[in-house]
């Protein structure tokens, strides 16, 4: 009985991600638009986007190879997968032990591996431009969101996002300076990431400073619908990590009370409002950095995250 | 009782390369040298997995061959056993690809009389157990190799590969000597057991050390040894170029690996692990670094090997700098991340380059410029290929992934370590290690897109065909094994454990194959975990659902249409981005730096009718500042020295003379 629960709520978590990924996406870009005093579309617009993207016919170009019908599938369940296996409402559920959070990182680095490729399928000179810029980002991103790995797993003794998330409510913890820097790195590799302002313009179409939208511009249909809401996963994924890791107040842990889990998703919901809400915000107050300002950008993430680590490392007592 | 049959194999190969010098002048006897190779080292492989899995205690054997006084010792043990594995694994699949590819070899009489030699010299260095037979394997290693990498000499750029290999294989036996005759003694006990037995002072261990890393370094092609290997591997026929990126360079860490953690015992002092870990370190984020400025697909991929090198470094530094701290649980998990890498690298680079030799039959070229769609005409290679590119990049759920991942868990114990210096060097070299692994995915990104995707740059890369059966066999059994050891990496470390121990005073990793769902669990439970098989199973599913139901429940329907490129589709293929412009981001970030890049573009006035150009010029600091000194101070000595050439017998005599004398008194003095 107990094992069909775990299973339950594991797959409940699956759905969970799955269902509220669009919503989030389409949250932002109200609180975006209301900012920016226009009415803007209703949160729901993205599920309606992708239901009218699903029943389209999807046109391929002459040179499209099975790769490029093949990847967004790829990297729909890469990115289904790692989402999913980050805490949202609940920590230590029943697979949380199959993928680390270097395997978490990792899994995004497959997703976009099979992105670029699919930029570069077609042979256009905007899918080109995509994938090289976007690979240049990714070179700077990774490094600097493993270094915050290595700072969060000599804290918690663990690389296991559920052990992290559980020490993190611990009283042990208290107040340090790595953790700030792992904080202020996370955030920036997760701006980057996503594809958002200043890195990226999640917006823009026929400018050449676009990068994420350059790489998906062949697709259409069913194809872009799935590559539209693996991006939305990742939009999630990140901020239910930075929810697990730095505000993990009110996560139910495996095992408790459904009344447990439904506060645990309540508070959930919460987070991730208060997330979108923050982007949103950060959004329309900075403007875009032109692309070589990008590696300064992700430089210092990389810096900030190495010296938290190093913080760790030297403050290590024998 | 599997030794002798061993030893056995490597004089039947040596049979072959003989004949082969006899009848290789008819080319259809290529499909019977392969053949033969084929056979052995499957059987070599069978025997020495055998050993590895069921008996890995060490057997010896003494011949009466080579110096009268000392005989030729052999010896199989768990470690020899392991690079027996991965020896002729790479030695099968590439003679299974030769089959096929043979058939186009221009000059079948330069390569079929070497190819066997090589990989029985290969052999014989992992069963040797005496200094002398150790040398003597090597050499001969690298000289059959020296021969293959001539195969094609009439390209100049070909002989000056050969002439540089030359050079530093000299130099790197040269310090290998030295090493051994430290270790020696006066006494020149040079069997490995007497080695074992005696205890070096700890100034004579550490320059033994020191000449190990230089010897075994510049074969495995660590930076700054690391020139001639960009240059040699991708010149000779590309199964010879797997066997010498995936193999050889293996055969080199494991001679480091015997003389430092087996023939010199317990490191000990903390710098060793330093020294190896910070070579490791810079090794690998140079070599990714030279990858991607390159646009010759098989240099790309000499490149790659000189970054894995460095990666199975770091694993090996740390292991030292554990070891020399008594943390033996840790260097467990260390070395064995270092093994996993030696197997796993193996496997991709022997499965990437033997694709690039599928592409290099296909169209005749190297040039990824030249290149381009080739996953329509050839979509077999082309998933294959992928395949090895995806595990290289370290993506899970592919093998690549998992050593990463092993080494990572291993600079995350490294906070332990006492000594403040390797405090700060673990996680720098860990950032080292992270960026080197995403550099290594645009790399291949870049590999895989440029050769495989978009559309054809040239009529023979649009009239390519796809490759013969025996080489798509061998790639496919390659890419299974790739992806076999990502998703069961638990059974891998399992059969490593004997190594491990044998290296590592008996303190192995705990066994893995009772974890439940085959996880690998490295240190303890709480620490960490990951299952490569859940996760492709999850992948599968998710993948597999949204296409059932997307395909059931929405739609199916296809249309084929023009590109659509903004509203500005060019029909010419040259608008396409080329490999020089895919890594143009990443080498004005890091190469602005390290190679010193300047682009120039030279707009022609208005009205002139020539086309604007564009330029691009990298250094390479290494060969600015490291060699091109060594070589000009060598010119520059010898012009001065060239008098000496024409004196007369009684100013050589005399010469002669005065060089004993002072030689004589040194001995005098030295007394």
């Amino acid at each position: 009985m107990a094992l069909i629960t775990d299973y339950l709520v594991q797959g409940c978590q699956m759905l969970l991600v799955l269902l509220l990924a669009p919503l989030l996406t389409g949250w932002v870009r109200t609180i975006k638009a209301q900012l920016l005093r226009r009415r803007g579309p209703s949160p729901l617009q993205p599920y309606r986007d992708l239901l009218k993207l699903l029943r389209k016919e999807a046109l391929l170009a002459d040179s499209a190879s099975w790769l490029f019908r093949v990847a967004p599938y790829l990297i729909f369940a890469a990115l289904w997968v790692a989402a999913a296996l980050v805490p949202t409402f609940a920590s230590g559920l029943l697979f949380s032990w199959t993928a680390d959070l270097i395997a978490i990182v990792a899994l995004l680095g497959s997703a976009r591996f099979f992105l670029a490729l699919a930029g570069l399928d077609v042979g256009t000179s905007f899918g080109g431009i995509g994938s090289s810029r976007e690979m240049m980002i990714a070179s700077l991103a990774e490094p600097a969101m493993l270094m915050i790995v290595f700072t969060l797993s000599l804290l918690a003794g663990t690389t296991e996002l559920s052990a992290i998330a559980q020490f993190m409510l611990t009283a042990e913890v208290g107040l340090r300076v790595s953790l700030a820097l792992a904080l202020l790195a996370l955030i920036m590799v997760a701006i980057a990431e996503n594809a958002r302002i200043p890195v990226d313009n999640p917006a823009t179409h026929l400018e050449l400073t676009m990068v994420h939208e350059a790489m998906v511009l062949e697709y259409s249909g069913r194809h872009l619908a799935l590559i539209e809401l693996a991006a939305s996963l990742k939009l999630l994924l990140y901020l239910s990590l930075l929810g697990c890791i730095f505000i993990p107040w009110g996560m139910a842990t495996a095992g408790e009370s459904w009344t447990a889990y439904l506060i645990g998703v309540a508070a959930y919901l919460g987070k991730l409002a208060l997330g979108g809400f923050l982007l949103a915000l950060f959004e329309t107050s900075i403007a875009k950095m032109r692309v070589f300002r990008v590696d300064q950008f992700l430089g210092a993430a990389l810096m900030l995250g190495l010296l938290g680590a190093l913080l760790l490392f030297v403050s290590r007592s024998r | 009782m599997s030794l002798p049959l061993l030893l056995g194999l490597p004089v039947i190969l040596l049979a072959v390369g003989i004949h082969a010098v006899t009848t290789s002048r008819r080319s259809h006897r290529s499909h019977w040298i392969y053949g033969a190779t084929l056979i052995v080292c499957v059987i070599a492989l069978g025997l020495a997995l055998a050993s590895l899995l069921m008996d890995p205690t060490p057997a010896t054997l003494t011949l009466p061959l080579g110096l009268p006084w000392l005989g030729a010792h052999f010896r199989l043990d768990a470690l020899a056993a392991f690079f027996l594995v991965v020896v002729n694994l790479g030695g099968a699949v590439a003679s299974l690809f030769a089959l096929g590819y043979g058939q186009h070899e221009s000059a079948p009489g330069r390569v079929l009389p070497f190819f066997p030699a090589f990989l029985a010299g290969m052999n014989l260095v992992l069963l040797a157990d005496d200094a002398f037979t150790f040398l003597f394997a090597w050499e001969f290693m690298s000289l059959s190799s020296w021969a293959l990498v001539m195969a094609h000499h009439q390209e100049p750029a070909n002989s000056r590969a050969g002439y540089l290999y030359l050079v530093m294989a000299c130099f790197g036996t040269l310090a290998l000597l030295l090493a051994f005759g430290l270790l020696a003694g006066s006494d020149g006990a040079y069997d490995f057991a007497a080695i074992r037995a005696g205890q070096a002072t700890p100034g004579l261990a550490a320059l033994a050390l020191v000449l190990a890393l230089i010897g075994a370094g510049s074969k495995a092609g660590l930076v700054p040894l690391h020139v001639w290997l960009p240059l040699a591997h991708p010149a000779a026929p590309s199964h010879v170029s797997a066997l010498m990126s995936g193999v050889m360079t293996k055969v080199a860490v494991y001679g480091f690996v015997r003389i430092v953690f087996d023939l010199l015992g317990e490191p000990v002092a903390w710098w060793w692990g330093g020294l190896v870990l910070a070579l490791g370190g810079v090794t690998a984020v140079l070599g990714v670094l030279y990858a991607l400025m390159q646009h010759d697909l098989k240099r790309l991929l000499a490149y790659h090997t000189v970054e894995n090198i460095g990666i199975i470094f770091i694993g090996l530094g740390l292991a030292l700098a554990f070891q020399a701290n008594q943390m033996y649980t840790s260097a467990a998990l260390a070395l064995t991340a270092a093994l996993f890498h030696i197997l796993n690298h193996s496997l991709f680079k022997s499965l990437l380059f033997l694709g690039a030799g599928a592409v290099l039959t296909a169209t005749g070229e190297r040039d990824m410029e030249r290149l381009g769609g080739l996953i329509h005409p050839m979509p077999w290679t082309a998933l294959a290929f992928l395949l090895g590119a995806a595990a290289i990049s370290a993506l899970p759920p592919l093998n690549g992934f998992v050593s990463e991942w092993l080494t990572f868990q291993a600079i995350l114990l490294s906070p332990e370590l006492p000594q403040w210096l390797l405090k700060f060097l673990a996680p720098a070299v860990g950032a080292l290690l992270a960026l080197s692994a995403a550099l290594a995915a645009a790399c291949f990104v870049k590999a895989f897109g440029i050769t495989f995707l978009g559309r054809p740059r040239s009529p023979a890369a649009a009239q390519a065909q796809e490759t013969d059966r025996y080489s798509l066999w061998a790639l496919f059994i390659l890419a299974g094994l790739c992806l076999l050891a990502g998703i069961l990496p638990g059974l891998v470390v399992d059969s490593l454990a004997p190594v491990v121990g044998l290296l590592n005073g008996s303190a192995r990793l705990v066994t893995q194959h009772d974890q439940p769902w085959l996880t690998l669990v490295p240190v303890a439970d709480v620490k960490s975990s990951y299952n490569g098989l859940l996760v492709l199973l999850f992948m599968a599913f998710s993948g597999a659902v949204a296409a059932f139901l997307i395909h059931r429940l929405a739609s199916s329907a296809v249309r084929r249409g023009p590109a659509w490129d903004c509203g500005f589709p060019e029909a010419s293929p040259t608008t396409q981005y080329t490999a020089g412009s895919f890594a143009q981001p990443i080498r004005r970030v890091f190469g602005s730096v390290v190679f010193q890049a300047r682009e120039r573009v030279m707009m022609p006035p208005p009205g002139d009718l020539r086309p604007a150009r564009f330029e691009v010029k990298l250094r390479d600091p290494i060969w600015e500042h490291g060699y091109a000194p060594i070589a000009n101070a060598v010119v520059a000595a010898s012009s001065r020295f060239n008098y000496l050439q024409y004196l007369t017998i009684r100013h050589y005599l005399s010469l002669v003379f005065g060089a004993l004398v002072i030689l004589l008194l040194g001995m005098a003095l030295w007394r």
